[in-house]
């Protein structure tokens, strides 16, 4: 986006703000913050261009026989999605509904991105492996499995991992689920989407679109019309479930849009941690990813929900990537706590703000993210905090990395409801610059009703110095390695909130998106 | 073990280095004196590879190798340390995960299978009671929120961890109190032995009490101008640089 353009942003959002400001008499102090850092100084141009050298991993295309329908979207695809999911009327009739409000809304332009024209006809809805319903590991595609090897997350290592159960997702359809039986004991669900609907229509029914209503936004009514499958959790009123949930997305077919929609239902006095991990083969066209996660946190439940998203983010030129279009909230009732906590290191475009809706008194949301681009990558990427119950709370933790030319922004959000007595937000957020082509950006926003509200906000931009780089040299360390450990530190403390073997992977990944960077 | 031939090295085009010559043995504690702008940081920058200065002529040999055409983690690696007048905070990176990698490198370099993480625990709790540094300091980011005196024996606790043929200690001294420029003394001259050498740049000869140097050497205006014995910095300490670099001056 160019300068005047994104000037003109940050004036008409001010000013509205400003409007309401004059409206409402809010009590408390308004403060809303903007720094836009660009780097000047000729830091260590080595770096960077050694940054940029820096290889997608990840980059391969398994070759699985896939199902297609033909390309384009009208209602006779949104029908032909449904029906081969053999799905209830009402889902139609809610794909449909979605699909004719999309079609009267306008694509999103307040990010401060330069996304492309998306033809919206030339994507494929649907394609899902042929081969289905396994009932062992043996009858899972050959192929499939040498794709998840090649990630380093072969199946059965999943499977052994103690207290990590696997829905993997390859392309639309979920292919394998692991530990089911010992979920079902405790009368925990966890299907893909597809089984949800067949087998439990009535949760499904009551939940989805309970958080992100079709109309949200232009991407939510995209993703309700036309979502191909996903991931479906219910954990019933006070019971822990004893082991992480993970699901892994990777996008496959060539020139699919991926949308996938997963709904996590915590009933009273529950708790779950949910992991998602996202890693996507090389590509050349573009490929749109527009994914809907909708938390439910009933009285008294626990949601931790960690993503680690490696898609593939184009090659050194911008050349192709994934655009990642995500609307991710969870909805707190009275004494509920949600806590996100993202590391996005791939696609080309990410657009996402997992959100807290604390509608509950006493509730807790928490959001902790690392954002790292590089080479020409685009990221938009906060939080909302909304409080509307009384001594809500929520804690906001942001660190943002840049290198290579890429943009870098945070977003958010923190508005105190007229009824939230005492809600408090603490909001860090943080940039950190790896040479002097690319630029951070926060766009904070804070709007209270409530005189009672405490806010806190901090932020920092710094760069990984001449000096320190020298401190680790002088001590035997390569630059790379430097890069890698210095980086690390920053991020530490959002790392730390990952599940341990989360963690382990998401350092592997920020450390392989900085790899060859140097030396 | 350190052979300087007619250094010189600029920074900006500046020159700041104009000809030093200098020879250091295994066993030998050298130091280096001189006023303020001298070139003694410069110096010490230089032989440890510090990119913001060119070397404009001469040639440093290290252990019989040529050292200027090294980049600077291979010089580290070859068991060249220097101790920062100002150590660089990195946050969030732990002293053990810092060292754990610095410590493994140096070992690699010389052939040696890298520590477990209980050897390397406890030779961190070892080495970090030669300059009285709490067990905390494994847990703690990198010279974030050190103090001036911590941030000084952190140095030399790094130092003793990596076990340098030669250290280069870059006004160690500075900004300590009685107790810590005791500290950071004593642990300097406990780690001296036969086989390394140490050459210590200081202002001050107090410091000289402890590390008691075979060499006094006065660097001025870019070039070294007098050398002596432990008694030099005596006399310096009493009567100044005037009568010394009287000669040198523009």
């Amino acid at each position: 986006m160019c300068e005047s353009v994104r000037k003109k942003f940050v004036l008409s959002h001010f000013f509205c703000i400003f409007v309401r400001l004059l409206c409402r008499n809010i009590a408390i102090g308004y403060w809303a913050q903007r720094r836009v850092t660009r780097f000047m100084n000729n830091d260590n141009q080595n770096i960077i261009d050694k940054l940029e050298k820096s290889d997608y991993k990840y980059g391969f295309t398994s070759d699985i026989d896939t199902e297609y329908i033909p390309k384009g979207l009208n209602e006779d695809v949104i029908r032909l999605i449904s029906a081969k999911k053999c799905e209830p009327e009402w889902l139609l009739e809610l794909r449909l509904k979605a699909y004719r409000h999309w079609l009267k809304m306008k694509h999103p332009t307040w990010g401060h991105l330069d996304i492309p024209q998306i033809d919206f006809q030339d994507i494929i809805y649907y394609a899902a492996p042929k081969r289905k319903t396994l009932s062992s590991m043996d009858e899972v595609d050959p192929e499939l499995k040498r794709t998840f090897d090649k990630l380093g997350i072969p199946l059965e290592e999943q499977m052994a991992l103690a207290g990590v159960a696997v829905d993997a997702v390859l392309d639309s359809s979920s292919v394998k689920t692991t530990f089911r039986e010992t979920l079902a004991e405790k009368g925990i669900i966890f299907c893909s989407m597809s089984e949800a609907v067949r087998d439990y229509p009535e949760l499904v029914r009551k939940y989805l679109g309970s958080v992100v209503p079709y109309a949200d936004n232009f991407y939510a009514a995209l993703n309700t019309a036309v979502f191909s499958d996903g991931s479906f959790c219910y954990i019933p009123k006070g019971v822990r479930c004893p082991m992480e949930l993970s699901t892994y997305f990777r996008i496959n077919a060539s020139g699919t849009g991926q949308f996938e929609r997963t709904l996590i239902v915590a009933d009273e006095g529950a708790y779950v941690s949910y992991l998602e991990g996202c890693t996507a083969p090389q590509r050349d066209e573009n490929q749109l990813h527009a994914a809907v996660v909708e938390i439910v946190v009933e009285r008294d439940a626990d949601v931790k929900y960690s993503t680690v998203q490696n898609w593939y983010p184009g090659d050194k030129q911008g050349k192709g990537g994934i655009y990642n279009f995500v609307t991710k909230r969870g909805l707190c009732r009275e004494n509920a706590h949600l806590s996100w906590t993202q590391v996005e290191t791939g696609s080309a475009i990410t657009w996402k703000y997992p959100s807290c809706v604390l509608a509950g008194d006493n509730s807790v949301g928490e959001f902790y993210s690392v954002a790292m681009t590089n080479n020409f990558q685009q990221a938009d990427t906060g939080t909302k905090m909304i409080h509307i119950g009384r001594n809500t709370r929520s804690r906001i933790v942001s660190k943002g990395i840049s290198a290579g030319q890429s943009q870098n922004s945070y977003r958010g959000l923190v508005r105190i409801a007229a009824k939230a007595d005492g809600a408090r937000n603490y909001s860090q957020c943080d940039s950190l610059l790896i040479g002097d082509k690319c630029g951070a950006h926060t766009f904070p926003t804070i709007d209270s009703h409530n005189s009672s509200a405490q806010l806190e906000h901090e932020a920092t931009t710094s760069k990984i110095s001449e000096e320190q780089l020298f401190y680790c040299n002088q001590r035997g360390i390569s630059t790379e390695d430097a890069v890698g450990i210095i980086v690390g530190g920053y991020a530490r403390e959002v790392l730390a909130k990952l599940p341990m073997e989360f963690a382990v992977e998401a350092q592997k990944l920020l450390a392989i998106s900085l790899e060859n960077s140097v030396g | 073990m350190l052979e300087i031939k007619d250094l010189h090295a600029s920074v900006e085009g500046k020159e700041i280095l104009r000809g030093i010559n200098l020879s250091v043995k295994a066993g030998e504690v050298h130091a280096i004196m001189g006023p303020n702008g001298s070139g003694k940081s410069t110096l010490a920058s230089v032989l440890a590879g510090n990119a913001k200065f060119t070397v404009t002529g001469g040639e440093v040999l290290f252990e019989g190798e040529n050292l200027l055409d090294k980049p600077i983690e291979e010089r580290a690696r070859k068991g060249l340390f220097l101790g920062f007048q100002y150590p660089v905070e990195i946050p969030g990176v732990t002293m053990a995960n810092f060292m754990k990698v610095a410590v493994n490198e140096r070992r690699k370099a010389q052939g040696e299978e890298p520590l477990s993480a209980a050897e390397f625990l406890k030779l961190m709790r070892e080495k970090s009671k030669i300059v009285e540094l709490d067990a905390k300091l494994t847990s703690r980011a990198v010279n974030e929120g050190f103090s001036g005196g911590e941030k000084k024996k952190n140095e030399i606790f790094q130092m003793a961890m990596l076990e340098p043929k030669l250290a280069i200690l870059d006004e160690t001294d500075s900004g300590l109190d009685i107790d810590a420029l005791r500290i950071v003394a004593t642990g300097v001259t406990r780690l001296h032995t036969e086989q390394n050498a140490t050459v210590v740049i200081t202002h001050y000869q107090r410091l000289l009490d402890y590390i008691v140097p075979d060499y006094v050497h006065v660097l001025y205006h870019g070039r070294i101008i007098y050398s002596g014995d432990k008694s030099l910095a005596l006399k310096l300490e009493k009567e100044g640089y005037d009568w010394l670099i009287n000669d040198y001056k523009e």
